[in-house]
């Protein structure tokens, strides 16, 4: 069973819905037990950075012992913006430090918030991608974006008048910027590819 | 860089979809879920669900319609028709709405754009213009309200920009000369809003061909195009729009 981190930051329910309809289970939870017994994680999240880890609060060492045992973990938007050292998002804020980078704001070359539909590039290799070929557009919604300094982690990109990180991966820790639950058969697709992960 | 949006708009009435010209003579257009889930596998870019009863008692029908919609489209949506306060915006978006659009309210009450931008952020706030050409003054249109049954005297690229100082993270326009007509966008209108304000425009009204859809983004200076009676119809399908704008050099979600 997937689970899914409620820590009541934004509509949580829209994940859950995409979850059920590609027929995987997902059940809503901050359980330290039920965390523990997860075939993996999804943390999502549509709020502030500093006020997303406060709600995370003490969610946040379970989450980070069972990632370090292997677990997979698909962090959505601010979830997945939480995955790294710190933000500068009305901040400095900690993060959860799995995977090495700055959180900072997107580059104000062309209108912030980064909002629409935009071209992601999909390296070969990254599995939360695998049969999408090497380029699909996704729904983005934010305003600051991971800058990723981590030699383990491999990174997709997205141009908006600057390069910006669309999706990370680092082992068992995935992280995708844009809404796979907002976008269309392809982000349902990467759901599929985490679903597939988590039952290997 | 981001694509040019294709955008079906869902008009809702006692729980079905309708479609009219002028804003009159409705034709059913078949089940809110069900057409939105058809749009949602077939590659819309977003949806709009305009409650057009809008009356207090259908506020809670549309509320469930949200959810139903939520468990079933996955794509971006925005819901509009009769928002008058923050909390209703805020029972939308909870219910799975991306984006919640105020129009008359708005009018009556602008703060409440203010105080939803501040609220939910800007990108969750449309601000809906229902725009009609004035016979007074040439090149300009005026507000009207109510489902566009009563004129107002403000002046609509007044109105948009005034719309997006408050906070609206997006402008839905609709001429009411066009609407329902398939005789073609009123650019006129499109170009003279988005050289006015920094925030999206869509536009709204008139689609009827391809070649519509083309010159509202290019002559209109639209972002996203929205349409009703060409795609609930059948006339096009959206791959058939997107495969057009794009062969034609417009940056699409393909």
């Amino acid at each position: 069973m997937i689970v899914v981190i409620d820590y009541s930051v934004g509509n949580v329910e829209s994940v859950c819905n995409a979850f059920r309809h590609i027929g995987c289970q997902v059940e809503l939870s901050r359980d330290p037990a039920q965390i523990a017994k997860a075939t993996g994680l999804v943390l999502p999240g549509v709020a502030a950075f500093g006020y997303a880890m406060e709600a995370l609060g003490d969610a946040a060492e379970p989450v980070k012992k069972a990632v370090a045992g292997g677990m997979p973990i698909l962090g959505i938007c601010v979830g997945h913006q939480l995955l790294f050292d710190e933000s500068t998002e009305y901040g400095p804020h900690k993060g959860l430090g799995l995977i090495h980078g700055t959180v900072v704001g997107v580059p104000p070359v062309q209108t912030v918030p980064h909002m629409g539909w935009n071209q992601v590039q999909l390296p070969k290799g990254m599995d939360l991608f695998a049969g999408l070929g090497p380029a699909k557009h996704f729904y983005f919604a934010h305003s600051y974006h991971a800058q990723v300094n981590d030699p383990q982690a491999k990174t997709a990109m997205v141009d908006y008048g600057s390069p910006l990180t669309a999706s990370v991966q680092k082992g068992n820790i995935y992280g995708v910027q844009f809404h796979p639950e907002k976008s269309s058969r392809q982000g349902l697709q990467v759901l599929k590819n985490f679903h597939e992960i988590c039952r290997r | 860089m981001l694509t040019k949006r294709i955008i079906p708009c869902l008009d809702v009435k006692d729980n079905r979809v309708v479609k009219g010209v002028n804003f009159l003579n409705l034709r059913d257009a078949g089940d809110p879920v069900e057409l939105g889930a058809r749009y949602s596998d077939s590659g819309a870019d977003e949806l709009v669900f305009l409650d057009i009863t809008a009356t207090i008692r259908s506020r809670k029908t549309i509320v469930d319609m949200v959810k139903r919609v939520a468990e079933n489209v996955f794509i971006p949506f925005t819901v509009g028709g009769g928002i008058r306060t923050v909390e209703q915006i805020d029972e939308l978006l909870r219910s799975g709405a991306e984006k919640a659009s105020v129009n008359t309210a708005a009018v009556q009450n602008p703060a409440l754009i203010s105080e939803a931008a501040k609220r939910f952020g800007n990108q969750c706030v449309v601000l809906a213009i229902d725009a009609r050409r004035s016979k007074t003054r040439t090149g300009h249109w005026q507000v009207c309200v109510k489902a566009g049954s009563e004129p107002t005297d403000i002046d609509v690229v007044e109105w948009a920009k005034r719309g997006e100082d408050l906070g609206a993270g997006e402008i839905l326009l609709t001429s009411m000369d066009a609407d329902g007509t398939q005789a073609g966008y009123d650019n006129a209108l499109n170009k003279a809003v988005s050289d006015a304000v920094n925030i999206p425009v869509i536009a709204s009204g008139g689609a009827g061909t391809l070649d519509h859809l083309y010159d509202a983004v290019v002559d209109g200076g639209a972002d996203a195009v929205l349409m009703a009676s060409i795609t609930h119809f059948g006339n096009y399908t959206i791959t058939q729009m997107k495969e057009y704008l794009r062969d034609r050099g417009l940056p699409m979600n393909l």
